[in-house]
């Protein structure tokens, strides 16, 4: 065993792939506490398992090519454009019940991914080059995904569980923009406080994936520190934007002209 | 010759269907522009729904709903709300004060005015810093009423005001449903309790699965 493991990792900390197969021991574990407890997740655990692996592998052969200093940027943009558009499509899996998400994830997405990488590439943070735009819009689109699917729940429950008082404020004549504030408020400030809790947490808690892949392929810490940083702060600000925009989107199409609150059921959520 | 008086609500063939559901089923009805008129009918009838058509919180399927002779689908729907005011089944109390409510519903409103509408719902100025926590149902009903007053409605909708309250206080709110229709606002108050159509209403309208089965004054 000794053997295997000293065999599984290179002297820079790369992965060789006799490592990788010793990490399938982790697989079996899963597999094996599921059977054990009677989770009936174990076909699950190993599709999920070999999906990722073929998806990763398709993944860096495709960014090999991409992120190729030699080959042109809009490569990188279309990979981008690529991983909005499925994001959207996960985000409307994730969140059946909630009308008309999948234009508004890929609006929100958008808006996010211009925001946050125009001003990071925009203020010279990161060189504008295939190798950084790839890598942060995946991490900023990832962590978008979540906020999404978040705010956009919150958003369905609060309107739906506060009905009454929604319908109360139109009744006084309030337009729609007006009553629904309070709700579609509430539901941002859960979708963001797990990201500010996150960001406060990091370093003492966790170890963030961009620091913790930096420091394992051999990146003075300090230098590592300083891209999480700027990816934390990528990250807040996409989350921010993305959440605001799912908010007034979603909120827009769970009113009507005419300020009536559609029919929604808790479904949505 | 006297003109006829215009109804001030008067449903034409309205018909509303939810998911396939017919929650309506061609109401012809009219109501006075006076005194109180109750819309009665068991649960699922359809009477909270016709209220609802009167501030198009609902908008009908097929029909017409006209308001003083005008059609409600061509009035704008903001201003058609702080003309006809609404009272809901269970008391609906935004978080904070009652001050705080009354100031939803009309910003800036001068003490002297809230301090009005609260009079008008029985209830003192010393409520004015209550919060709804605070309150008994009867009285979270009452800044309810108040709160919709404030804006100065011309009418009153009221749905199923009293469902939720003792018997003590079902009888101060339908007093004061009466001393509004007797000081000039028409009151349209759905209820399924036929004694209290007895006691406060001028007029009733009659309904069973979405249809209109008696009108009588």
């Amino acid at each position: 065993m000794t053997a295997v493991l000293l065999g599984a990792s290179g002297a820079s900390g790369d992965v060789t792939w006799v490592g990788l197969a010793a990490s399938l021991v982790l697989v079996a574990v899963a597999v094996a506490l599921s059977l054990w407890r009677g989770y009936g997740l174990e076909w699950d655990i190993v599709w999920a398992s070999l999906r990722a692996i073929v998806q990763l592998l398709a993944v860096g052969v495709a960014l090999t090519v991409i992120i190729d200093p030699d080959s042109p940027l809009v490569l990188s943009l279309a990979w981008v454009v690529f991983m909005v558009v499925f994001a959207a499509v996960v985000i409307r899996g994730r969140a059946p019940g909630v009308p008309g998400l999948f234009a508004i994830a890929v609006a929100a997405i958008s808006a996010a991914a211009a925001v946050s990488l125009g001003v990071i590439f925009g203020l010279g943070v990161f060189p504008a080059e295939g190798r950084t735009i790839v890598p942060l819009a995946g991490m900023m689109i990832g962590n978008s995904m979540t906020a999404t699917v978040v705010a956009s729940r919150r958003v369905v429950g609060e309107l739906t569980d506060k009905r009454d008082e929604v319908e109360a404020r139109l009744a006084l004549g309030q337009p729609w923009t007006v009553a629904s504030r309070p709700y579609t408020r509430s539901a941002v400030r859960t979708a963001l406080i797990s990201q500010i809790e996150t960001t406060k947490a990091v370093g003492l808690v966790f170890l963030p994936g961009a620091m913790t892949g930096l420091i394992l392929a051999g990146v003075d810490p300090v230098d590592a520190v300083l891209v999480q940083a700027a990816v934390m702060y990528l990250i807040l600000g996409s989350a921010a934007t993305t959440v605001t925009v799912v908010s007034i989107g979603l909120t827009r199409k769970l009113f009507t002209s005419d300020h009536r609150l559609v029919r929604l059921t808790r479904e949505g959520s | 010759m006297p003109q006829p008086e215009v109804d001030l609500f008067r449903f034409e063939d309205v018909r509303l269907e939810v998911d396939g559901a017919t929650i309506l089923d061609g109401v012809d009805a009219g109501v006075p522009d006076r005194g109180l008129t109750a819309l009665v009918g068991p649960s699922g009838s359809g009477k909270s729904t016709l209220l609802r058509l009167c501030n198009r919180l609902e908008v009908p399927t097929s029909g017409r709903v006209r308001f003083r002779g005008d059609d409600l689908a061509s009035l704008d729907a903001l201003a058609l709300r702080r003309r006809v005011g609404m009272v809901f089944q269970r008391p609906t109390l935004f978080p904070g004060t009652v001050a705080e409510n009354l100031e939803v519903a009309l910003p800036g409103v001068a003490p002297a005015d809230a301090a009005d509408a609260l009079e008008r719902a029985g209830l003192d100025r010393a409520f004015l810093d209550r919060t709804g926590d605070d309150l008994s149902g009867g009285e979270a009903q009452r800044a309810c009423l108040a709160r919709t007053l404030v804006t100065g409605p011309e009418v009153l909708l009221m749905d199923e005001p009293t469902s939720a309250l003792d018997e003590a206080n079902t009888l101060v709110l339908e007093r004061l449903g009466r001393q509004l229709a007797d000081g000039g606002v028409p009151v349209l108050w759905v209820t399924h309790d036929l004694g209290q159509v007895d006691r406060i209403a001028d007029r009733r309208i009659q309904l069973a699965d979405g249809r209109v089965v008696g009108d009588e004054r």
